[in-house]
């Protein structure tokens, strides 16, 4: 090592500094617009995440909390397969996994089916040439959509109160007038254990959840599907008539094909919006009866709330995240298929 | 363009009845509630659909004390109010710069970053509620003569929410931040302008609508939000609106009255519906970007 060789990296060195430095001026600049977002989500959301997935290997329950208490014991995969077994139904009456998920499947692809067609058909409705009140109706219809769920949910509820509930009311003032006796609809909507249709384990208190949910949802399938009814050119359909093509058929062969880019992200999000719809599960039915209309949500939320098992909770959410995860690719996927669609 | 034909008198007529009737659906549940809400009868929860005498009664016990909790109207509007505004303004106010960075450029680690927004994104609140209940728990603020629990106060109930709307904020900024065209910027950054001159002057000018549709989003969570404050808050001078409203109708309702019920329910839809009637055609557009969120 000779002196000169030390001078000229200490001379050097400023220089190379300053390269690196003006360089790189670009990225750190990008990184310091990040540096808010990220410091607050790492505290605020991803730590809780892995503090979460930790919590689920213990049995944090409310012996836990107090801030001078022994912390949880690690149990391992308990919580996981206590879920999957019995070990949680023993604590959480008529508890099962695979009814609650296949329940859920169930309830999100009903309620979305119905609201994509009754959404596409209602905006062929109202976008038909020289139709009155057209803007009328465009107005009420998005009612639904722009009162909070949280307050639509409550109402509702009350609306299928057996006894004074304004479904009820209105079904027997129809029946009356066929001289059905009033006494035949105070309809139990909520407690009812049996099933109304034969062969489908779906109660009515299912029923009256979906009939709520569709009337929450299909408005912004109507938004969506009108926004991409009006990008398609008037000629194609005169063309097609020309041609001798029937109303149906000119639905099916152009309407459809052209609208399809806008609905399948739409029904995607509301795939996802649907499988976790806590509002109307929770207010309406509570879950009720014996846990028939029990979504994962709601589930993990009484699993905090109720039942107090935290570290069961915490299992239980991960869970929630793979399906909601599996959910996701799938619907992404198709997304992706579907894309090329716009050429 | 107007000369397609339009549609006939027969068609009109059954266009009419099916639109009648889905309008007659929609009105349905929205009558009934505000009938409801101006029903001046007695009983605790009438059967008529229309009301035979109205009154505003109903808005003048709820405006005073909605619940048979010691807390006012008042106190419970100006909670939901300090939740939904702080949050949404924090969502906004952190998540703007993330959202600007990844609309606009390549940089490292900018794909793995995007994808923890998007898990994140995926995720429902309330799956997060365990950790954050058990987290926030743990921590004592003592501040002078102060000293909460942060779990059971609404600041706490604040941080809670943002670990979910931030990164909705981030996202759905970047959606819209997407469809700004970038010529302003070049010909800002030719004439000389710095990265940050470029964003404060040129991009947050630009992307007032979007901020004010994310920051409105955001303030609706806040305002609606049920699952974290009714798991956090103990204290009824905490108490939010939309617990209030749970209280007025689940299990703990009692005798409250249907027309309190529902004149609370009117009270706290018809702020937000208004606004949300008015940003309507944005909100759509920036739900359905990209087909996430």
């Amino acid at each position: 090592m000779t002196v000169s060789l030390n001078k000229n990296e200490t001379l050097e060195r400023p220089s190379d500094f300053q390269a690196w430095w003006n360089r790189t001026s670009k990225n750190r600049i990008i990184y310091m617009y990040l540096f808010p977002s990220f410091f607050v989500m790492s505290l605020i959301t991803f730590y809780p995440l892995l503090y979460e997935v930790w919590m689920s290997f213990t049995d944090y329950g409310i012996q836990n909390l107090r801030a001078d208490s022994a912390p949880p014991n690690f149990v391992g995969m308990k919580n996981y397969l206590d879920i999957f077994s019995g070990g949680l139904a023993a604590k959480v009456p008529n508890f099962n996994f695979l009814a609650l998920l296949t329940f859920n499947l169930v309830w999100t692809f009903s309620n979305v089916i119905v609201h994509v067609v009754a959404g596409v058909l209602i905006a062929v409705l109202l976008d038909a040439d020289g139709l009155w009140g057209k803007g009328i109706y465009r107005t009420i219809f998005v009612l639904p959509m722009v009162i909070p769920s949280l307050v639509i949910a409550v109402v509702w509820r009350n609306m299928f109160d057996p006894t004074a509930g304004s479904i009820n009311a209105a079904l027997a003032s129809i029946g009356g007038l066929v001289g059905l006796p009033a006494k035949m609809f105070e309809i139990r909507w909520m407690e009812q254990t049996s099933y109304p249709i034969p062969g489908i384990p779906l109660t009515l208190s299912f029923f009256a959840v979906l009939i709520a949910n569709i009337w929450l949802g299909w408005p912004f399938m109507t938004i969506v599907a009108t926004g991409a009814l009006q990008s398609i050119p008037k000629d194609l359909y005169e063309a097609a008539s020309m041609d001798g093509a029937t109303p149906v058929q000119q639905f099916f062969n152009i309407t459809v094909p052209m609208i399809r880019p806008a609905m399948v992200p739409a029904a995607m999000y509301g795939l996802i919006a649907t499988f976790n719809q806590f509002n109307v599960i929770y207010f309406i039915s509570q879950g009720g009866p014996l846990r028939k209309t029990e979504i994962m949500v709601t589930t993990a939320f009484r699993l905090v709330n109720e039942q107090r098992l935290y570290g069961m909770a915490a299992a239980f959410s991960v869970l929630v995240f793979l399906v909601l995860l599996g959910l996701t690719l799938v619907t992404n996927r198709i997304t992706k298929a579907t894309e090329s669609y716009d050429a | 363009m107007h000369d397609t034909k339009q549609i006939s008198l027969g068609k009109q007529i059954t266009y009419q009845i099916l639109l009648l009737f889905i309008t007659f659906v929609v009105m349905f549940p929205i009558l009934w509630v505000v009938g409801m809400s101006f029903n001046a009868s007695n009983s605790a929860r009438p059967k008529e659909i229309i009301p035979s005498s109205i009154s505003i009664e109903a808005y003048q016990k709820v405006m005073v004390q909605p619940t048979a909790n010691p807390v006012t109207f008042a106190q419970l509007a100006m909670n939901s109010l300090l939740l939904a505004a702080g949050v949404a303004f924090c969502s906004v106010l952190i998540g703007v710069g993330a959202a600007y960075v990844f609309s606009r450029f390549k940089f490292t680690g900018r794909e793995i970053l995007m994808m923890a927004v998007v898990t994140v994104l995926m995720l429902p609140s309330i799956a997060t509620v365990a950790p954050l209940f058990v987290l926030l728990n743990s921590v004592k603020i003592e501040l002078g003569d102060i000293s909460f629990n942060l779990r059971n106060s609404l600041f706490g109930v604040g941080l809670a929410m943002i670990s979910g709307t931030l990164p909705f904020a981030i996202w759905n900024l970047k959606g819209y931040l997407d469809t700004i065209p970038k010529d302003l910027e070049e010909a800002a950054l030719i004439d000389g302008a710095n990265f940050n001159q470029v964003f404060f002057m040129i991009i947050l000018p630009l992307a007032r609508p979007a901020l004010a549709v994310t920051f409105f989003l955001g303030f609706l969570s806040g305002w609606t939000e049920f699952a974290l404050s009714w798991q956090f808050l103990t204290q009824p001078k905490n108490f939010t609106l939309a617990m209030a409203l749970w209280n007025m109708t689940g299990q703990y309702s009692g005798d409250t009255k249907w027309s309190s019920f529902a004149a609370m329910s009117i009270l706290l839809s018809v702020p937000v519906a208004v606004v949300y009637l008015m940003l309507q055609r944005q909100i759509v557009g920036g739900l359905t970007v990209g087909g996430v969120k």
